[in-house]
């Protein structure tokens, strides 16, 4: 059965992963990306990691494809421009690099999955529950926490530093143009 | 192990079950007489000028930015609220360095005037 | 339920890394709330305050030795020496932003905590001895980069550069995250000596473990794109010409600095077995990175995409260091390191002394004659490109000497001599720079903007180079100190 399922929603993550890249509209891109949020979160629950599965929807699901969106409609770049490639040769490199890495990839997991699976890898009885993941956070990965804290507060800066120069500008500029418009109008 | 959510799936299920069933139902039961300010896209009284996509301001994407940053920071008081009885004092402190460095990324988007709307 | 006990957290081991974190964070709101726009050089002194009080703060940690946070961290001489390493870094480039700042108009007090924190993150990878902290390490410094490189707005080249460095190191990123994974899949731990004493206990040919070699595959991409090695150095030259000056000087030294400081941690102390296999990929990695590195250089007449270039083939020598893995190996790329971010630094220095708002004194032409004009600079200058060269009596010449001789007992003497031939080159396009400044007849008149900041930079930086190069002994006393136990 969960064979089953893994089959279907790994089927329907990797469309939905292919027709967002080939889709010509940034919208129906945006949309496939969705798609494949939603059979990766399922793909979490078939691992056993519901939080995961919850963040999954949360957070990519939910959060970053509002932000996703948001970009598009700035752009307003719902259509692609079919702009011939500068480097003619760089796509078809890269498609076959791609399936040279894809190919190699799939060799690996094929050879690996002979071996049986090293200590600590085994499934424990409380694996992915969310409170032993909390436990987990709070004790051994304490410092990686408290890490992601500053990382975000870096973020925010960013967010702030790379937006306020913009706004700052504009308003010296406009600073600026009533300065001299009130000089001009001075001289007459 | 996913026996647990198969009531989401059924959820999921009616979700999809109304949206579809009102929509089919309402075309079909409906009586169709359409008049040109009926059929037009949006009938409240106003006449739709322009097109429907329009390139939106910069600003809504900058609040959205900040929303993930602090939706992320919100995912990490989850897994807390669950333990933070077994956790304790020090627990608390953990979370409060945690929390503390990310108000202090609050005050200052604050008093930078990023969410500012004007 | 019964209580969880958190493991018991030595802060004394993080001491450095706690005070210039928190003291990024308290800056950030001083300087939003006390420091007025017209005064924000005051943020880049405070800035410069912490750095000292890091520094200071370090002194007494250097005969402790331990790991904390469940073994995530640890602190040892090395990772003392690397973290002096870096506040100087951070400090010259803070002095070197001063006054470049307000100039160019791009000043925001920010600039000074993102420095902080891009320099706490590589004190943090220093002392990281999990693969999750490694990443998250990385991240931090990546994220911060990206902002500074996109920070002189309204410059289009460095909203280019930002984004480009952005999307690539997001990529890199992936790659590294897919790397722990499969490690971890492999061995069960992201712990560098947990993951090492797994593949000691087991008897198994290492070369049918493919998850592993897989992961540590990886992780190399990852580090060949923060170090720039070829073929990961595409991005290079674009963003140190697109990013601001200080910023591209941080970059070019610290960055490396602390990517190929984490990657010998790494090498060391988690895969010192596998060395069979990583030793030939980083080998081909660092004798195509001389190459190219240098033959790059050669055609540029940009002086600032020339450094770029300098600084990719300077990656690969500072590589051998790291992958002979030996004692030497370890001491020749600690010292390589310091020699470099003083010589490349004040390069930079020089490159901003003659950089006007019109970004036009970037070309080689505006070198010509700089003798006349301004002989510190050209003196200062030609010191630096003699340096960058491996010409005695400097630093740079005793660092690649260093170098070379640990890469050949280490048994690599066909990258030594490939490094060998590949400086014969550089001197070429370094004394170019030298030739143009002593000989030619000043071109177009670029006025010099000095201040007391640059002024300082070049001098302490110059008269270091020059220093280190005529008495290396108290510099490579300090390296060879810096060896603990790495695994070697």
């Amino acid at each position: 059965m969960d064979t089953l399922i893994f089959i279907i929603t790994a089927a329907i993550a990797l469309i939905g992963a292919v027709a967002m890249v080939v889709a010509r509209n940034a919208i129906h891109s945006a949309l496939f990306l969705l798609l494949n949020f939603g059979a990766v979160a399922v793909l979490f629950l078939l691992l056993y990691s519901p939080f995961l599965f919850a963040i999954q929807l949360t957070v990519y699901a939910g959060a970053i494809m509002v932000l996703f969106l948001f970009v598009v409609m700035l752009l307003g770049a719902e259509r692609i421009e079919d702009a011939p490639d500068q480097i003619a040769w760089q796509r078809p490199l890269g498609i076959g690099l791609g399936v040279v890495l894809m190919l190699v990839a799939m060799a690996t997991a094929l050879r690996a999955s002979a071996f049986a699976p090293p200590p600590g890898g085994e499934a424990l009885a409380t694996f992915g529950d969310p409170a032993a993941l909390a436990a987990l956070l709070f004790t051994h990965y304490l410092l990686p926490f408290q890490i992601t804290g500053i990382i975000l507060l870096v973020a925010v800066i960013g967010v702030v530093v790379l937006n306020q120069r913009g706004r700052h500008r504009s308003e010296e500029a406009g600073r600026e143009d009533a300065r001299t418009r009130r000089r001009e109008d001075a001289r007459r | 192990m996913l026996a647990a959510y198969v009531p989401i799936l059924i959820l999921f299920g009616i979700a999809v079950f109304i949206a579809v069933f009102v929509i089919t139902v309402s075309a079909m039961l409906g009586p169709q007489r359409g008049t040109p300010r009926k059929l037009a896209p949006y009938e409240s009284g106003m006449e739709p000028i322009g097109a429907a996509i329009r390139r939106i301001p910069v600003k809504f994407y900058v609040v959205a930015m900040l929303f993930i940053i602090f939706d992320i920071e919100v995912i990490f008081f989850y897994p807390y609220a669950l333990v933070f009885r077994e956790l304790g004092v020090p627990g608390l402190i953990a979370m409060g360095v945690f929390f503390m460095v990310l108000v202090v990324g609050f005050v200052y988007e604050w008093k930078k005037g990023a969410l500012k709307w004007e | 339920m019964e209580p969880i006990q958190i493991p018991p957290v030595d802060l004394t081991l993080i001491a450095p890394l706690l005070t210039i974190t928190a003291w990024a964070i308290v800056l950030l709101l001083v300087d939003a709330f006390l420091i007025p726009d017209e005064r924000k050089k005051l943020t880049g002194y405070l800035a410069l305050a912490g750095l000292a009080v890091t520094a200071l703060v370090a002194v007494p940690l250097w005969n402790v030795d331990g790991s904390t946070f469940s073994d995530m961290v640890v602190l040892d001489r090395y990772s003392l020496t690397l973290t002096w390493l870096f506040l100087l870094i951070g400090g010259l480039t803070i002095a070197m932003a001063l006054e470049y700042l307000p100039r160019h108009g791009i000043e925001q007090g920010e600039f000074y905590p993102l420095i902080l924190f891009a320099v706490a993150s590589m004190i943090l990878l220093a002392q990281a001895t999990d693969l999750i902290v490694i990443f998250l390490g990385i991240e931090l410094l990546s994220l911060t980069l990206y902002i500074l490189t996109g920070f002189a707005y309204p410059r289009v080249t460095s909203e280019e550069a930002g984004m480009k460095y952005l999307i690539m190191g997001a990529f890199a990123a992936g790659f590294f995250a897919y790397g722990i994974a499969l490690i971890y899949g492999a061995t069960g731990s992201t712990n560098l000596a947990a993951i090492n004493a797994y593949l000691a206990a087991e008897p198994f040919v290492l070369s049918e473990q493919v998850l592993l070699l897989a992961g540590v595959g990886l992780l190399l991409i990852t580090f060949g794109f923060k170090i720039a090695l070829v073929p990961f150095h595409m991005w290079t030259p674009d963003v140190y010409e697109g990013a601001p000056t200080p910023v591209a000087a941080f970059m070019s030294v610290g960055t490396k600095a602390a990517a190929l400081a984490v990657l010998l941690r790494i090498l060391g102390s988690a895969f010192p077995l596998a060395y069979e296999f990583w030793l030939p990929v980083l080998s081909v990695l660092a004798a195509v990175t001389m190459l190219v590195g240098n033959l790059g250089a050669l055609t540029q007449t940009n002086v600032k995409r020339m450094l770029a270039y300098s600084s990719i083939s300077h990656a690969g020598y500072v590589l051998l260091g790291v992958i002979v893995a030996t004692e030497r190996g370890v001491e020749a790329f600690l010292f390589y390191m310091l020699a470099y971010a003083l010589t490349n630094l004040g390069a930079f220095a020089v490159v901003i002394a003659l950089e006007q708002r019109s970004e036009s004194a970037w070309s080689l032409d505006d070198f010509s004659g700089l003798f006349q004009r301004q002989p510190f600079l050209a003196i200062a200058m030609a010191i630096f490109m003699f340096s960058l060269a491996g010409v005695p009596p400097t630093a740079g010449f005793i660092a690649k000497f260093y170098v070379f001789t640990a890469a050949y007992e280490g048994g690599l003497g066909w990258l030594a001599l490939i490094g060998l031939l590949t400086s014969a080159i550089a001197v070429y396009f370094y004394l170019r720079v030298v030739l143009r400044m002593f000989t030619r007849d000043p071109g177009r008149p670029v006025e010099p903007a000095m201040d007391r900041g640059l002024h300082l930079n070049i001098t302490l930086a110059a008269g270091l180079t020059l220093l280190i190069g005529l008495l290396p002994m108290p510099v490579v006393n300090l390296v060879e100190r810096s060896l603990v136990a790495l695994g070697l």
